[in-house]
């Protein structure tokens, strides 16, 4: 056999190997299925929008600790490529997206933490366990994972919130939404109450549509997803040029190369 | 009084700097008259971007240092201060986190291009074991660097790794309470294992990486060939498929460390995360002492490891033995593997496809370590480690003969301590795991039977070819 046909067989046979007994032996875990949120950070009216909802119906509890208002607003669009000055921007937020004061009883300032009112021992006493910051939710759980948790809650009077989710079984948290999506009811199929996936069917609706709940929703997850690592909105811009400015690089390393080893047989 | 006599013939500052410190001679013996094989291949890259990472990593650490604050307290929220409020802070952070796996990366590659072209021998095994004294280095290194953002993962992480020493018979309860400093893992634990990833392991591996370069350079590299390029010289003394390392493989390298590059940034711009492999989703929650998340796994380059502590059920303590024991082995090679034949391309078949099921058997126990446990998948790993640890034997059984009856008698006996280990592990009331038991021997049972009956059977898997006298191309 030549020594490049046994280099092939050599290179081919180590993943040939590895797919081959993972494959035959199977028993990967099954998880839940999560809907697919489809996120999009370009889009920022949805990141606005989610902003609001965020701060109107979700920030009563949890905080954004490590993100500040101002910078959020930069980044979702209320900046000077847009026409906002700094001063236009904090009274937009003054009056639209702080709710938390300082000490004073003032408003807090637009550079400020977004924290919540709510005193975190207040909320663990309330609902029985501490309340978690949503900072990084998004890259904890992910966006579908938000974006499932929040169309899965369904009535349940064993819980203390009358409420219970599919993606998080026995969750303290009420349905903070329930009057916009309208109250579900979890319900099998007949007679196969061990097997298939259990379907969640309005039992009272809400103040909004199917499809305008699941806007909503997904407004909050994009919203919550770029919370999580505001740089994504600009790292990706630094990638391009960094990998071409390589591309470049590597035509000339690899000429210089060449001709350096020309003499070298 | 006599002036000191001039040393030197350079002029001006350099000659001013060559009579104070040897800085021509040295650039002379480590660059542009130190002599290496001009058949370098790809592999031969590793060396040099394991540099080029640690670099990056002491760099970027630099930085992150001046920003991080070792305190449960305040670890985790630093971190996330570096990602959204310093300038550029993210790039640094992902700079660090990318790397720590780059290197891990690129040093399998580095330690596998070692064991195909047997560059542990003949002289080199100095070098072998200053290079796996970094690897150990490295695997502190970066445990200890995964504790710092007291994230979920760094807690329960440092939980199990440390909980090991638990095991130690007698004085695991002491130690353990030792490395800790505290009886549970808390602020004392996360500001020494601080201590020791800023200032303790970067000296060490320095100093190591120093140490394996002047080893190297003693000795001379290997090459894929295996052959000896210093055993020809011509009449100046020079090694006739030897080139200059400077300026012909300073150049080489150049474009090497480019492509390198730009899969290194495309992995910090456009995927960090690298799919929760580079950083674990359940790092982004803080560290929670009551909370034990549903799934614990290391991080990708500790899972080849973590799946033989899981696999080997015996006791803790030869659970956390075996783990050692696997990388101890790899201590070894340069004595287990004694075949004069350096290079794969000319050791037999039988050989190639050792190292080849060695590397496949590597991933996938990396893969099962970051899965939960199934019972095929527990089974699995059993049957993997056992691979794992019979590769030795069979390098060794490789490098001892070469006749096929003694092949046989390897076989047989390598069969049979398995067959014995099946025996005892064998418990026809657990029936889902004897299930597994009674299909998945053929794993090991083929392993064996690939390098040691294969041989025996086609006379072809067991040739090996003559060593040319100079490099091929």
């Amino acid at each position: 056999m030549s020594n490049s046909i046994r280099k092939w067989i050599f290179v081919l046979i180590v993943p040939v190997l590895v797919v081959a007994i993972l494959g035959s032996v199977g028993g990967a875990d099954h998880s839940v299925d999560l809907q697919s949120a489809n996120i999009n950070l370009d889009d920022k009216a949805s990141l606005q929008r989610g902003a609001k909802y965020y701060q109107n119906y979700c920030s009563g509890c949890h905080s954004l600790k490590f993100s500040r208002f101002n910078r959020v607003a930069e980044d979702i669009g209320l900046n000077a490529d847009n026409g906002f000055t700094e001063d236009d921007v904090t009274t937009l937020l003054k009056e639209n997206l702080i709710f938390i004061r300082d000490e004073n009883g003032e408003k807090v300032k637009a550079g400020s933490l977004m924290e919540t009112a709510y005193p975190a021992k207040a909320a663990a006493e309330a609902f029985g366990t501490s309340v978690p910051d949503l900072s990084l939710v998004g890259r904890s759980r992910g966006a579908d994972w938000i974006y499932s948790y929040l169309k899965s809650f369904y009535l349940d009077p064993s819980r203390p919130a009358g409420v219970n989710n599919t993606v998080f079984k026995d969750v303290a948290m009420p349905h903070v939404l329930g009057n916009l999506q309208g109250w579900q009811k979890l319900e099998h199929n007949e007679g196969d109450e061990h097997h298939g996936a259990p379907k969640l069917i309005i039992s009272k609706p809400g103040k909004m549509t199917a499809s305008e709940y699941d806007k909503l929703v997904h407004d909050i997850t994009n919203f919550l997803a770029y919370v999580s690592e505001p740089a994504q909105l600009s790292r990706k811009k630094y990638g391009i040029l960094t990998l071409l400015f390589l591309l470049v690089l590597f035509g000339f390393s690899y000429a210089l190369s060449k001709e350096y080893w020309k003499d070298i047989h | 009084m006599a002036a000191y006599p001039r040393t030197t013939e350079a002029t001006g500052f350099l000659g001013w700097l060559d009579e104070r410190f040897p800085v021509i001679q040295t650039w002379k013996n480590h660059m542009s008259e130190y002599y290496v094989p001009k058949n370098f291949n790809v592999w031969y890259y590793f060396g040099v971007l394991a540099m080029l990472v640690l670099v990056i990593q002491i760099v970027s650490g630099i930085f992150l240092t001046m920003h991080y604050k070792p305190d449960t307290e305040l670890a985790f929220p630093s971190i996330e201060y570096i990602m959204r409020d310093v300038p550029g802070g993210w790039f640094i952070h992902y700079m660090h986190s990318t790397g720590a796996s780059a290197f891990f990366i690129v040093i399998y590659f580095h330690m596998f291009r070692g064991l195909m072209y047997g560059s542990y021998k003949d002289k080199r095994e100095l070098v072998w074991l200053i290079g796996m004294a970094l690897y150990l280095a490295l695997m502190a290194e970066a445990f200890m660097g995964y504790i710092l953002p007291w994230g979920q993962m760094s807690f329960w992480g440092a939980q199990v790794i440390i909980n090991l020493f638990n095991t130690i018979p007698f004085i695991g309860e002491d130690l353990s309470l030792f490395i800790r400093g505290d009886f549970v893992i808390s602020d004392p634990t996360l500001n020494r294992l601080f201590a020791f990833h800023v200032a303790a392991l970067p000296l060490i591996l320095v100093a190591l990486v120093f140490v394996h370069i002047v080893a190297l350079h003693t000795v001379g590299s290997n090459n894929p060939d295996g052959v000896e390029i210093k055993a020809l010289k011509n009449e100046k003394g020079i090694p006739l498929d030897g080139i200059p390392f400077h300026p012909y493989y300073t150049v080489h390298d150049i474009p090497a460390i480019v492509v390198f590059l730009m899969a290194f940034f495309a992995v910090i711009f456009f995927m960090p995360e690298m799919g929760g492999y580079f950083l674990e989703s359940a790092n982004f929650e803080p560290a929670n002492p009551l909370k034990t998340p549903e799934h614990i796994a290391p991080v990708w380059y500790f899972t080849p490891f973590y799946s033989i502590l899981r696999a080997v059920t015996l006791s803790p303590f030869m659970g956390t033995l075996a783990m050692f024991g696997a990388i101890i082995m790899l201590f070894l090679l340069p004595w287990l593997d004694r075949n004069p034949i350096k290079s794969w391309r000319y050791r037999n078949t039988a050989h190639m496809l050792n190292l080849a099921t060695f590397a496949a058997v590597f991933i996938i126990l990396g893969y099962l370590g970051v899965k939960a446990v199934t019972p095929e998948y527990k089974e699995l790993g059993i049957r993997m480690t056992e691979i794992y640890f019979l590769f030795f034997a069979v390098i060794l059984a490789h490098s001892c003969t070469s006749k096929p009856v003694r092949y046989l008698v390897w076989f047989i006996v390598l069969a049979g301590v398995l067959a014995a280990i099946d025996y005892w592990r064998f418990n026809p009331d657990d029936v889902e795991n004897a299930k597994q038991i009674r299909w998945q021997w053929v794993w090991p049972i083929g392993y064996l039977a690939i390098t040691l009956l294969l041989p025996v059977a086609i006379r072809g898997c067991n040739a090996e070819k003559a060593v040319p006298a100079r490099v091929t191309s």
